[in-house]
């Protein structure tokens, strides 16, 4: 029963927003910090008191296993079920979720003044759905919550956007994203059919259960295109280069509540949607495509390095480092270890933390000079009080700086990939210098040089300072003690890897050994 | 348990003090705090050091947490402590404490106090844990650590856009270095399935026989790691620009300690660079080659600080030559009596440089040497240890160990490039010196100079001074358990005579052309360098050797081209065509919907017709 209060605490806070609107500006902020903590605190809650250790007893048995399951009956004439599982995985990225959904009200709380309730009851829906995203395991279940997540995500950035320069407008960016994910789910849709309808074929029976589906036996080229079919979905959203465009766009143009939710968990729906999904349910066809994966992973990291490296605006030059940074996941979700499937989970936690940070300071510059041109900025390291502190530990973060989960995340799959696929991994080291040169270009254009005004602009308040030292600590915690959420997670991973990695190498493309 | 964690813990807690501080501390409390937790870091690994030596040299292991555990990668943050460890660790809080102490007085009345303490506590917590880790992970970690300490630091003064520019480059040519680690680690880890050092070191010659590509593979990887962190060619060209911070840090990062991280590196894993020995003889080579290029450019700087960087690179030349024979403890003994005379060459240079209101340009200096005795007589010490003065140097003795061992392991190249550098050592130490004390005073900056005073100013001069004699090269490093012996050590000695007289004369004939050059045959030397192939060659050497130019035209200047090319994103332009062209289509097809009855009847008349058409040509 826990699962489904998980998902309906953030609908049923959004809309008590949306009411509390006519009481004020203040009761609607509050609810949503509740609604969000109260979130937070059940998941913390079953961390602590769950058992996420079912990797060794799972190893037998050909059953997928879950740390708690919920099931009722939605259409039972084609076999769609209301069914919610929480394992280790689901569980680390709903914590996730709760936290950032706290950030997200927190880092409004000045910013947005228009139609705070509307606002809220947006920001708390989106949590809502990628909740449902993260508990699905019925694919029609998970595909109506894949689908809901964007509609609020559209009206955040139409809404409450900022306008950007060059005829970028916010409700162009909004549309953007709206058309690249919506289409894209619909080719996961059809996809999805197309495994039904094989199931059915098989069977007889119509299910969109998980579990039953994983069992339907597939011809080689028909498991390719479905599998494709799914992964194109998750590519958009990751993102993947080439179908990233949307990402800057939104990030650029999104409140910063928007761009932290975007940065820090939708783009981790589309990592989780392929461990979740794709690679359990067609495990011969992603192992088959695993080099084209990579491939994909690597131009990703340096493709979007090389353009963060070219912009002005400093929300679009972390978009583009996002997209650098999930370059590393993808290589590591298909290098397939355990090692470097451990190291996308911290990756993802780990990216979400800085990528969040690094936007909650952009948002506070943004609140304080106005302008996100970084043309603009430049000689900042004096005038701020502790922002700048802030910044280049996040910034350090973001280059992977040892001490930090981000380091360990990267390093984690880099050794993980590379008895699997060296040349992937050297290449993609690579990046790690791109990474340095985007973020200090970052630090030198923004902080150093010549200042461009007078006199100190506002230090930060309480409510930043706490909300930036938090993530810090947790980006530095989990930097040098992860073990707590890698052992969370290591029972969902070794799945994932058992079904994956069964799988003989059929390629000895990449590995360069003969 | 053991006290050792505290000596990197205290540092870090400086650095969290101040950085927690939000301006409740002012500059004097965080002069105290930061002067403070690397003097209580230093006396802790006094203690540490004594009671290691009166264990006879035991090595001591400790295990803080299990930093992750996947499968087999279980890294923890664990310190060992030997021999090797315990060298660097004195010389990291000892000279760094002094360092530090120094810089109580040579930061006084800057803006920003609090960070710089900051940073450079961090510094120090990092390079310690980069020398104690005993895994490879964690020694990542203080190699990273310090790389960002360095970077923070050159760019301290950073409202002229230049300084962070070179940290810039600093840290993007020495992470250059840390990639090539990093794929070393990977490759280590896949070949030996650890990353503990005394294990990867008992492993390695089991799995590998010498001169598998493995290990020449690995050994040149983490070569690459050590050329960046050391400035050694062809990553070298970091360190001259990386002078902009301010001088305790280039005494402390940039000459005694960080500098040298790529010595240590090598000879912590001496065991695999065994295993490949052209790559160790390559070690060797880059070390003469390196030591010849800067010499010669120090030999055409005008700056005080960039002929002291390339001294120091000229000196981990040696070190780096000294590895290449196999010559580890006399790389390492090296290693300790230049952070010695280097710490003082620099901590001398920064008395001159605020003594003389922050002028180091050596033409506007000269004739200081009655106004400023202290930082004179630091000079002419650190300058004799630099310029390996026979006897009564500690530079000395290090830099004779290291020719003789070449000579012994059969490189009489080698050796021979050590002698001419030791020549060219000669020749700038003493061109520096005469610039800065003798002669007229060339500016008002060094008319009026006013002297440094105190204890902060004095006492860490004074102490490096007495170590940069040949009471210095009286420590001796207990590395025999650690590194193995050297091959002078079965040579027998009779050429080693020999080799000392001769390096002997070579640095005294290189002082005595210098004194006649410089002093006496000044004004020639201006006039011959004033054109012709003189000032082709100097302006050579003073660009030593053009390396940045071609850099630029190489790799920066492609590299922006790229993203200036790269910057509008046309991938996502090229989706977007899908957009326009379902645009155009829809224009185009809202042009028919004119509202013209007949066109509509027109255009219904001849589709049917069409149609028509082509049903009764198909029937045919």
């Amino acid at each position: 029963m826990t699962l489904i209060w998980l998902i309906l605490i953030p609908f049923m806070g959004g809309l008590l927003c949306w009411q509390a609107e006519r009481f004020g500006d203040l009761p609607p902020r509050w609810i949503a910090l509740a609604t969000m903590l109260i979130e937070l605190a059940i998941t913390l809650g079953l961390w602590f008191h769950g058992d996420y250790h079912l990797a060794n007893a799972g190893m037998a048995s050909d059953s997928v296993r879950w740390s708690m399951e919920w099931r009722v009956a939605w259409i039972p004439r084609f076999g769609i079920d209301v069914h919610l599982a929480l394992d280790g995985l689901s569980l680390v990225l709903i914590a996730l979720t709760g936290f950032l959904g706290v950030l997200a009200v927190l880092c409004s709380w000045h910013e947005i003044v228009r139609r705070v309730g509307f606002f809220h009851l947006n920001l708390l829906w989106i949590l809502g759905g990628v909740v449902g995203v993260f508990l699905a395991i019925d694919l029609f279940l998970f595909f109506f919550f894949w689908e809901m997540m964007l509609v609020p995500m559209y009206f955040l950035i139409a809404l409450w956007g900022h306008s950007g320069s060059e005829g970028r407008t916010r409700i162009r960016a909004a549309t953007k994203f709206f058309i690249y994910t919506q289409a894209s789910g619909l080719v996961m849709l059809v996809s999805i059919l197309g495994l039904v309808f094989a199931h059915h074929a098989n069977t007889g029976e119509y299910s969109f259960a998980y579990a039953t589906l994983m069992q339907t036996p597939l011809s080689e080229s028909t498991a390719m295109w479905l599998m494709l079919g799914f992964f194109v979905a998750f590519a958009v959203k990751l993102p993947v280069v080439p179908v990233h465009g949307w990402l800057p766009d939104a990030h650029a143009q999104a409140p910063t509540a928007g761009s932290v939710d975007l940065a820090g968990i939708l783009l981790k729906t589309a990592a989780y949607g392929m461990l979740r999904f794709a690679l359990p349910l067609f495990p011969e066809a992603s192992q088959a495509f695993a080099p084209v994966a990579m491939t994909l992973g690597v131009i990703g990291i340096f493709y979007g390095a090389l353009l963060a490296c070219g912009q002005q605006d400093i929300k679009r030059l972390i978009a583009y480092t996002s997209i650098a940074h999930m370059g590393f996941v993808l290589i590591g979700i298909y290098a397939g270890t355990p090692l470097a499937l451990q190291g996308v989970v911290l990756m993802m936690v780990a990216h979400a933390f800085s990528a969040a940070g690094l936007f909650i300071l952009s948002g506070q510059l943004y609140e304080r000079l106005h302008t996100r041109d970084m043309r603009e900025m430049g000689g900042l390291w004096g005038r701020l009080g502790s922002l700048p502190g802030f910044s280049l530990c996040f910034v350090a973060a973001s280059l992977g700086m040892p001490g930090t989960a981000n380091f360990l995340g990267e390093f984690l799959i880099l050794f993980g990939s590379f008895p699997v696929a060296p040349w992937v991994v050297v290449i993609a080291s690579v990046g790690l210098v791109l990474a340095a040169i985007y973020s200090l270009l970052l630090m030198q254009r923004v902080y150093f040089g010549p200042p461009q005004g007078e006199g100190m602009l506002a230090d930060l308040d309480h409510r930043e300072y706490v909300m930036l030292l938090t993530l810090l600590g947790l980006v530095l915690l989990f930097g040098l003690y992860p073990q707590p959420l890698l052992d969370a997670t290591a029972a969902a991973m070794g799945e994932v890897q058992r079904l994956f990695g069964a799988v003989p190498q059929s390629t000895t493309l990449l590995t360069g050994m003969p | 348990m053991s006290l050792l964690p505290l000596t990197f813990l205290l540092p870090l807690a400086g650095t969290l003090i101040l950085a927690l501080s939000r301006g409740r501390l002012d500059a004097r409390a965080c002069t105290r705090v930061g002067v403070t937790s690397v003097g209580l870091a230093a006396l802790v690994s006094l203690w540490v050091g004594w009671r290691f030596l009166a264990a006879g040299g035991q090595g001591l292991g400790i295990t803080l947490w299990t930093w992750v555990t996947v499968g087999d990668f279980r890294p923890t943050i664990g310190l060992a402590l030997d021999g090797l460890s315990l060298t660097m660790v004195g010389i990291i809080t000892g000279v760094g404490f002094l360092i530090h102490l120094f810089a109580a007085w040579y930061m006084q009345g800057e803006a920003g106090v609090r960070r710089f303490y900051a940073y450079m506590n961090l510094f120090v917590a990092s390079m310690l844990l980069l020398v104690l880790g005993d895994n490879l992970l964690l020694l990542y970690l203080g190699w990273e650590g310090v790389g960002l300490c360095s970077y923070l630091l050159i760019g301290y003064y950073y409202w002229t856009a230049a300084n962070g520019w070179a940290a810039f480059k600093a840290f993007i040519v020495t992470r250059l270095g840390d990639v090539f680690l990093a794929i070393g680690l990977f490759l280590l880890f896949r070949e030996l399935g650890t990353l503990d050092i005394t294990e990867i070191l008992a492993r390695a010659p089991e799995v590998w026989v010498e001169g598998a590509w493995q290990a020449q593979l690995a050994s040149l990887l983490i070569l690459g790691g050590a050329l960046g962190k050391s400035a050694q060619l062809p990553l070298h060209t970091w360190l001259a620009d990386a002078m902009a911070g301010p001088t305790p840090v280039s005494a402390l990062i940039h000459a005694a300690t960080m500098v040298t991280a790529g010595v240590y590196l090598i000879a912590r894993l001496h065991g695999i660079f065994e295993l490949a020995p052209a790559v160790l003889t390559l070690v060797g080579v880059i070390g003469a080659l390196t030591l010849l290029m800067a010499g010669f450019a120090a030999l055409a700087q005008t700056d005080i600080k960039r002929v002291l960087a390339y001294s120091t690179m000229s000196q981990i030349g040696y070190m780096f030559l000294a590895l290449g024979v196999g010559a580890y403890q006399a790389a390492i003994f090296h290693l300790m009596t230049h952070a010695f005379f280097k710490a003082l060459l620099f901590l001398s240079a920064g008395a001159v440089i605020v003594s003389c209101h922050h002028e180091q340009d050596m033409r506007r200096l000269g004739g200081l040497w009655r106004r400023l005795p202290l930082a004179y007589a630091g000079f002419v010490i650190g300058g004799a240890a630099l310029a390996a003065l026979p006897l009564v140097t500690a530079g000395y003795y290090s830099k004779d160990e290291i020719l003789w061992e070449a000579l012994a392991a059969g490189h009489g190249g080698l050796m021979l490039a050590g002698l001419v550098g030791a020549l060219l050592t000669s020749l700038y130490t003493l061109r520096l010196i005469i610039a800065i004390f003798h002669g007229e005073m060339k500016s008002d900056n060094a008319r009026h100079a006013e002297p440094g005073h105190g204890p902060a100013h004095g006492l860490p001069l004074l102490v490096l001074a007495v170590l940069s004699t040949f009471l210095g090269a009286w420590i001796h490093p207990p590395l025999a358990d650690v590194l193995p012996a050297s091959p002078g050590a079965q040579a027998h000695g009779a050429g080693h005579g020999v080799l000392a007289s001769v390096a002997a004369l070579v640095s005294l004939g290189g002082l005595a052309i210098a004194a006649w050059l410089f002093l006496r045959r000044r004004r020639w030397l201006a006039e011959r360098m004033a054109s012709g192939w003189e000032a082709r060659l100097w302006r050579l050497w003073h660009q030593a050797w053009g390396f940045d130019i071609a850099y630029d035209r190489l790799f920066v200047r492609p590299y922006r081209g790229l993203v200036r090319v790269l910057r509008s994103d046309f991938l996502d332009r090229l989706l977007l065509l899908a957009g326009w062209l379902s645009w155009v289509l829809h224009r185009g097809l809202s042009r028919t919907q004119t509202g013209k009855l007949r066109l509509y009847a027109g255009t219904m008349v001849a589709g049917m017709t069409l149609v028509l058409m082509v049903l009764v040509l198909r029937g045919l």
